[in-house]
This record gives C-alpha cells, sequence and structure tokens, in this order.
C-alpha cells in the first residue's frame, strides 16, 4: 500500500473564518459570503483568480451548487463533499490533491454548517430510510463509554480522570476566552466543569464541544507559485485521512481505550511530513476534542503521550499554551463551538494565525517562539469503534 | 406415547418486570386503587412482545415446531395486517408455518386452545395483553400485562404431551359485559353483579357437559382454574362450580390480563398439577368454555420454563406517574433531540433475519460473529462466505455501559452498553427493565424482543438485553 502525500506541494496562501456562534441572523448563504469574502482578501486574490472550489457541509445543502449560489461563481466547478466531522478538512484534502495535479492552479475549500436551524440540542443527523436497528444514542453517550474503560485499564482513580477531563475544558476555554472569533469567550473553572449537569455518563455539559454556526475557507496554490500571493505561506506537509469499517462495534477486542483508526492516520501522517518524534516537531495541535475524554486519548493516539499517560499529561500542563505542544490554543470544539462542516478548516485558520506569529499576544504559542515551524489539524467523526480520522501537518520551512 | 392423543406438550408465560403498587393510585389522584399490586408492561413491550417472551420460553422446553402459530389480544399493535407475523419472525419458524390472530376477544383465545386440542399437528396459541383504563378506573387497578403461550399437538416420544385433552364443551351467549370500539382506548364495563350473575350458570353447564365428555365427576378434577373478566367474577363463578380446589388467579399480584388470562392461567393450573390429575380450565368470556386435562407422567420429566408463581414474585415497583406516562395518560415534555423515522418497510422486510430473528452472521473460516450481519469477511478478504448465527437465545457480558439523558426515548433516560455474547459477537444496546445505578461491567445480560418506539403507527421491533435476574 502506497501512501506518498505530497509533502510541500502545496501552499496555503489565504485563509478566512467567521465567528462561530449561535447565529440567528445569518444563514448559510451569509455565512458562505463572509468567509470566502474573508478568504480572497487574506490571499490578496479575486473570487474569478480562484478556478475551483471544494465545500464542506454535513446537512447544509446538497451539490456544489450551495456554495455556487449565493457566491454567484461564474461557471466554476465547484464539489460538493461530506465525511462526517471530517468534512472541512475533506474539502482541503480534495482541493490540494487538485491543485497537486496541475489541473488547477488556485483552488478554495470552504467548509460552512448552520446547526442551530433545527430548534434541537447539539448535532443531529438525518438517517436515510432504514430498518429501525441502528443504534440512536447521542455523540456524548458513545464517548462516555471510554472514560470508565480507560480508568479500569490503566487503573487510573476515577476521581483523577474527572479532574483531568476537567482540565482539558478549563485550558480550551482559557484559550477560547482569548480568541474573539469563539464561541464561548470566557474562562471556566475546574469546579464549574465537575458540577455541570451530566449529559450522558459522566460527561456533563462543561465536557461537551459547543454547537455553533459559522464558516471557515482556505485557498491554495502550489507551493513554487505560492510567493506570488504570500510572504509567508504555509505548506502542506502531510493530509492523511482513514475511515474506520465499523470493527470496534462489532469486535469484542475493542476495549474503548483507544481510536485506532486515528493511530493509524496519525503514523500515516506523520510518515508523509517526515516526523520521527512529534512532539518534538509540532508546536501545536488543533484537535478533535468534542468531548473532553476524546481529547485525553487523542493525546495517546497521536502520539504525543505514551498510552495510560495523557490524563497526567493534561493535568501536567504539557498541553498548554507554554507546554511542550500547545493543544487547540484558539478554545477547540469546546469553546470556538463546532459548526461540523466548518472546524477542520478553522483550525487550519489557527494554523495559519500561530505559526506566522499572528495570533493575539495572550494566547500565543510558546514552542512557535521557540523555534518549532509546524502544527497540526486533526478531526474525527463518528463514534468510538466506528469513526473517520483526518490529520493535516502544516508548516512555514520548505525541507 | 398413545396413538392420536392430544393434548399440551408445552407452556410458556411472561410477566413483565415492573409492578404497580395499587395504594399509589390514591395517593395520586385521591381514589381508585386497592390493595396488592399489578403487573406493568414496560414502554417498550406490547401484547407481540410479550407473546414472543412467552412463546421462547415455551419453545425452549421442547422441540415442538409449531404447523399453526395464532396470536390473540384485546389490545393488539396492528388493526388492519396479523400481529401473529412478527412472532413469526422473532421465533424464526418455518416460513411453512401458519401464523394468524384471532379475535380481539379473551374468549378467542380460549376458543383457539379448545380447538386445537381438537385439531391436527401442532399448533403454538399465543396471547399478550396491555390492560389499563382511565385514571383511578378498577380496569387500571385490577387489569394486568402478560404474555403466555400453549402448544398443543399429538403425543410422540419427542414431543410427550404433558395434559392431555380429555373433555371440552361451551356455551355462547349474547350479553354485554364489557366493550370498546374500535379506536377506543379505553374499554368499558356493565354491572359485574349482572355479568356475575350470567355467566355462572353458562360456566356450570359448560363443566358439566366437559365432566360429561371426559367421563368423570366433579369429584375427580384435582384443581380448577377460573378466568373470568374481573377477580370477583372468578371468585364467585369459582365458588359455584363445585370442585374442590381452584388455584390462585394471581388478581392481588398480577391483575386481570384479558387475552392472556386464560393461557397464564392454564399454565399456573398445570404448573401445580401432579401426574395422573384432572384438571379443568374455565373461562368465561361471551359464554363460557371448559377444558378437562389429565396430566401425564410426562409432566414429572418436563423441562420446565419460569413458573407464573415464580414470576409473580418477581419484579420491581414503577412509580405510578411513570406507569401513566407508559400508558400515554399523562405526557410528559420529551428531550429537544428529534424523533425517529419511521421503519421502511423495504428495508425492514431485507433484513426481518436481523431485525426480527436476531441473526448474526458467522464468518466460516474464522468463526468470528458479525452483528448486524456482514457479508464481507472481517479482513476484506471474502464474499458471502458466512453463516446464519442465531443470537437471541445466547446469554452476553456487558463491556461497557453509559446512560444517555439527552438522546430521544419514549422513556427516557437511556441505558446502553456494548455487551459481548457468550462464543463470539458484540453488540453495542440499550438495556431494559432495569435501573441506572444496577448496571456494571461484567453484569450478565440475555436478549428480549422489544418495541423500541412506533412512528406513524408502525411499531419499530427489535431486541435489547435486559439483566439476568437468575
Amino acid at each position: 500500500m502506497a501512501s506518498h502525500g505530497i509533502k510541500d506541494k502545496i501552499a496555503i496562501i489565504g485563509v478566512g473564518c467567521t465567528r462561530f456562534v449561535e447565529n440567528w441572523d445569518a444563514g448559510l448563504d451569509d455565512l458562505i459570503i463572509s468567509a470566502a469574502d474573508a478568504a480572497y482578501e487574506s490571499a490578496g486574490v479575486d473570487k474569478a483568480d480562484v478556478d475551483a472550489y471544494w465545500f464542506g457541509t454535513a446537512q447544509g445543502g446538497m451539490s456544489g451548487i450551495t456554495m455556487a449560489r449565493p457566491l454567484q461563481l461564474q461557471n466554476k466547478p465547484v464539489t460538493r463533499v461530506e465525511n462526517y466531522c471530517a468534512t472541512g478538512s475533506e474539502a482541503l484534502r480534495q482541493a490540494a490533491y487538485a491543485v497537486a495535479s496541475g489541473a488547477y492552479d488556485v483552488a478554495m475549500a470552504l467548509g460552512a454548517e448552520k446547526t442551530k436551524d433545527s430548534g434541537f440540542q447539539g448535532l443531529n443527523a438525518a438517517p436515510p430510510p432504514n430498518d429501525g436497528t441502528a443504534r440512536s444514542l447521542t455523540a456524548a453517550a458513545m464517548y462516555s463509554m471510554v472514560a470508565p474503560a480507560y480508568c479500569e485499564k490503566f487503573d487510573v482513580d476515577p476521581a483523577d480522570m474527572r479532574h483531568a477531563m476537567a482540565r482539558v475544558a478549563e485550558k480550551n476555554h482559557y484559550n477560547g476566552a482569548r480568541n474573539p472569533l469563539a464561541q464561548f469567550q470566557r474562562e471556566v473553572s475546574i469546579e464549574t466543569i465537575c458540577a455541570s449537569p451530566k449529559i450522558a455518563g459522566d460527561l456533563g455539559v462543561f465536557d461537551c464541544a459547543g454547537v455553533a454556526d459559522g464558516a471557515a475557507a482556505v485557498i491554495i496554490c502550489r507551493a513554487e507559485d505560492a510567493h506570488k500571493y504570500c510572504d509567508n505561506p504555509l505548506y502542506i506537509k502531510a493530509l492523511s485521512f482513514i475511515a474506520g469499517n465499523g470493527s470496534g462495534l462489532t469486535d469484542p477486542d475493542y476495549d474503548y481505550t483507544t481510536f485506532p483508526e486515528i493511530a493509524e492516520c496519525a503514523l500515516d501522517a506523520y510518515a508523509q511530513a517526515g516526523i520521527d518524534d512529534p512532539s518534538s516537531s509540532i508546536a501545536m495541535a488543533e484537535v478533535h476534542d468534542c468531548f473532553t475524554i476524546t481529547e485525553l486519548v487523542l493525546m495517546e493516539d497521536l502520539g504525543f503521550s505514551p498510552r495510560g499517560t495523557a490524563w497526567s499529561h493534561m493535568l501536567d500542563g504539557r498541553f498548554d499554551l507554554d507546554g511542550e505542544v500547545a493543544v487547540n490554543p484558539d478554545g477547540g470544539l469546546k469553546s470556538f463551538g463546532h459548526p461540523v462542516g466548518a472546524s477542520g478548516l478553522r483550525m487550519i485558520y489557527e494554523a495559519w494565525l500561530q505559526l506566522r506569529g499572528e495570533a493575539p499576544a495572550d494566547r500565543q504559542v510558546a514552542a512557535v517562539a521557540e523555534g518549532k515551524t509546524m502544527a497540526m489539524t486533526h478531526n474525527l467523526g463518528g463514534y468510538p469503534g466506528e469513526m473517520v480520522s483526518f490529520i493535516a501537518i502544516v508548516g512555514t520551512e520548505l525541507s | 406415547m398413545h396413538e392420536g392423543r392430544r393434548g399440551v406438550i408445552a407452556w410458556g408465560t411472561y410477566l413483565p418486570f415492573r409492578r404497580l403498587d395499587r395504594s399509589e393510585i390514591a395517593k395520586v389522584i385521591g381514589r381508585g386503587g386497592g390493595r396488592g399490586t399489578r403487573t406493568v408492561a414496560s414502554f417498550d413491550e406490547d401484547p407481540t412482545t410479550m407473546a414472543v417472551e412467552a412463546a421462547r420460553r415455551a419453545l425452549a422446553t421442547t422441540p415442538a415446531v409449531p404447523d399453526v402459530v395464532m396470536f390473540g389480544s384485546v389490545t393488539p399493535a396492528y388493526a388492519d395486517r396479523t400481529n401473529a407475523t412478527a412472532l413469526h419472525a422473532a421465533l424464526r419458524l418455518p416460513v411453512t408455518s401458519l401464523a394468524l390472530d384471532v379475535g380481539q376477544s379473551p374468549r378467542s383465545v380460549m376458543a383457539s386452545m379448545l380447538l386445537a386440542t381438537c385439531g391436527q399437528g401442532t399448533s403454538m396459541i399465543t396471547s399478550g395483553d396491555i390492560r389499563f383504563g382511565l385514571a383511578a378506573s378498577a380496569e387500571e387497578a385490577n387489569g394486568g400485562d402478560a404474555g403466555a403461550a400453549i402448544i398443543v399437538g399429538e403425543d410422540t416420544p419427542e414431543t410427550p404431551v404433558v395434559a392431555e385433552i380429555v373433555g371440552t364443551a361451551s356455551r355462547t351467549a349474547e350479553f354485554i359485559d364489557r366493550w370498546r370500539s374500535p379506536g377506543e382506548a379505553h374499554s368499558k364495563v356493565w354491572d359485574e353483579k349482572f355479568s356475575g350473575a350470567t355467566y355462572t350458570p353458562l360456566a356450570q353447564a359448560a363443566l358439566a357437559d366437559a365432566l360429561v365428555a371426559a367421563g368423570i365427576e366433579a369429584d375427580n378434577i384435582a384443581a380448577a382454574a377460573v378466568s373470568a373478566p374481573t377477580a370477583r367474577m372468578a371468585k364467585i363463578i369459582g365458588a359455584k362450580l363445585g370442585v374442590s380446589r381452584i388455584v390462585d388467579d394471581f388478581a392481588a399480584s398480577v391483575g386481570q390480563c384479558g387475552a392472556a388470562q386464560p393461557g397464564l392461567l392454564l399454565a399456573h393450573l398445570l404448573e401445580q398439577s401432579s401426574p395422573g390429575d384432572h384438571v379443568a380450565l374455565v373461562s368465561a368470556a361471551d359464554g363460557a368454555d371448559a377444558m378437562i386435562f389429565r396430566v401425564t407422567d410426562a409432566a414429572s420429566t418436563r423441562n420446565r420454563a419460569p413458573t407464573v408463581q415464580t414470576q409473580s414474585e418477581q419484579g420491581a415497583p414503577v412509580p405510578y406517574a411513570r406507569f401513566l406516562t407508559w400508558r400515554g395518560t399523562l405526557t410528559v415534555d420529551p428531550p429537544r433531540r428529534p424523533e425517529p423515522q419511521r421503519v421502511s418497510s423495504t428495508a425492514a422486510a431485507r433484513s426481518t433475519e436481523w431485525k426480527f430473528g436476531l441473526i448474526a452472521s458467522l464468518d466460516d473460516e474464522t468463526g468470528a460473529v458479525h452483528m448486524p450481519p456482514l457479508r464481507v469477511s472481517a479482513d476484506g478478504e471474502r464474499t458471502d462466505a458466512m453463516s446464519g448465527q442465531p443470537m437471541a437465545d445466547i446469554g452476553a457480558t456487558i463491556a461497557t455501559f453509559t446512560v444517555d439523558r439527552v438522546a430521544y426515548s419514549p422513556s427516557p433516560p437511556i441505558v446502553f452498553a456494548v455487551v459481548d455474547f457468550d462464543g463470539g459477537g458484540r453488540l453495542p444496546v440499550e438495556l431494559c427493565d432495569c435501573d441506572e445505578d444496577e448496571v456494571r461491567i461484567g453484569a450478565r445480560v440475555e436478549m428480549t424482543f422489544r418495541r423500541l418506539h412506533a412512528i406513524d403507527g408502525i411499531p419499530n421491533y427489535f431486541w435489547k438485553a435486559r439483566l439476568a435476574r437468575g
């Protein structure tokens, strides 16, 4: 099996991101226009300069027309993509391959989601007509089964685990409080997080990502063309994606303490990027903290912590802004909010700000100042035992 | 074995787990209720699911395969289609077996048993009912919920007759003691004294004729069971039958279970009897029917399903308010989550073996069990190299679990577990009949056929797991 990657072939030359929020005043069209216009401006290009578009939305609409119509694109190829919560990242991946192939010179990946028009709590999927036998739990319930299994396997006191999970939320709210685009721009104490009403299992309200409306966009070109548009582009080092086959739901050997799809995806990404030790190479990681327990397990699956140690590393501050690897410096899904199709590209937006030294001073990642030049973005979608995984690694230097 | 001898081969009964303490009713409403308890079908049970559970227990005690499966209920899930086909599918019966519903009255079930004993082949007569009425009504307090299944057939070495039918008789009478028009939620009853006075001579006459047919006297009857519209009527009738012993009708703990009552009481009657006994089942419903059995030696070697007596002593309380929500009398604010979709008829038809039969696929080469069934092996190498593997009767162990307080459920919260089956196979599945603090990793569970919800009039039948309570 080959996974060659497209290291250093593609440059990110502009980004745009709306505020993620319960945006009662803006529809999907408005969100798309805001993010696209911000990205055009960031890259210094006109609408006509972008040759092709990839549009990610989980449930915002069907086909590329959902994007072409509000932007009034003129005879442009627009592809709508969907891959659960990795939808926005999938748009970037497809756009990057298309430009790397030489088919187009400049492309935009845009993700947008209008989650708050349903009137329901949380995120909701509309399954196709079916036989009625599929489970219908919330995502919170599916992920809540991880913490007890983890505690049992690694002999972690549930009280310590509860504290470590609260630390994830506290950290991400701390970062989000310093982000003018985040949904929740306030710090939340460990005590408040632990006392929040339970949603499922031991997961309380503050263990769950914010559900928001929003859009984000990225404009790319081939690396050799980058300096036509931009003095300090980001270069794509790796794009890795795995769609799980659902084996964890049916295989008694799956123990709910890891996400195997993520671990495999990470190996592929590091190989593409030529990274041996992720903690020493990567300055920051935007990871898919849909729930606090998810971020903890991800630290292990992504290779930032050995098995059974992420909870203590989280308590030690290893993933804080000034830690070894800053994780979710923009507040993550937890605090920035999670408009499904937009989240992956929002992560690229943060990597763009941080690696180029443009993040607000009070949430700058220390490891960037110390000389690290690479960032990771990561999405997962689905549930423990049955998920998709996406990882991008971007950097400021060509190797 | 005796050539041509017919009778009961096997039986199974099912009492739902929950009990309503009748004294709780007056505490809320200010009147109604009474002493003792009644059984309460959970929100995810209906007459069909309870009949399935009873039938599973019956079939577990015998190799008999019914040629005919009948289902009777006063409160069937479907009106304009057969309910027994769902039972047929859940029980994994041969496609050649005839599944049919019998009419919506307790008499239909009694009459079906009566006719089956006189007929040919092997018949399973199933019944299930949910009895309730308006808040504080006698129907609400004194009704009960149950399922029953009686398998009737010829005496063979493999399927010995446990209770040989030796006499039957019937009386038919047209008078209105209880009634409900199609579409109405609650049944109505006429003056109980009138009904009792009318039923008593009919029952006496039916039993007398049955005794003549059996060639015995009332003194020869070791015990009788009386199924009547109310416990009070059953008591009045029983006192006038001239039989020395009338077995308990569980009015104090279970209640009157509608169409399931004759089957439930026949099961109890047989469970109370000894080889050589003559026993009588008398049913007062739109007339009266009597069946006299002679209990055979096979009864002593029978592998018994849980008895009615045992089940009546088990269970756990349900608060009155929750009972009212389960029956739809009290409507509560649902979680702010989308309701599930209507089941697709075509999709369900394609997955009948899985959805109703809980048949997994077993990888012929690796032995891996896949739930739901897969066509391609887990390593992706082989297609359609699988066999069907029925899972419904295999025990399982909880690997991990959670409680979902937000997801849609007709009765939140959802208690949910990942369970691993003995011998292979894993299923993430909803738990039922348990309180959340009872659930533990490592706890044993067994599968049970349930109705997850009903949207647009289509009950969504599938399996859940319940704690194995020994």
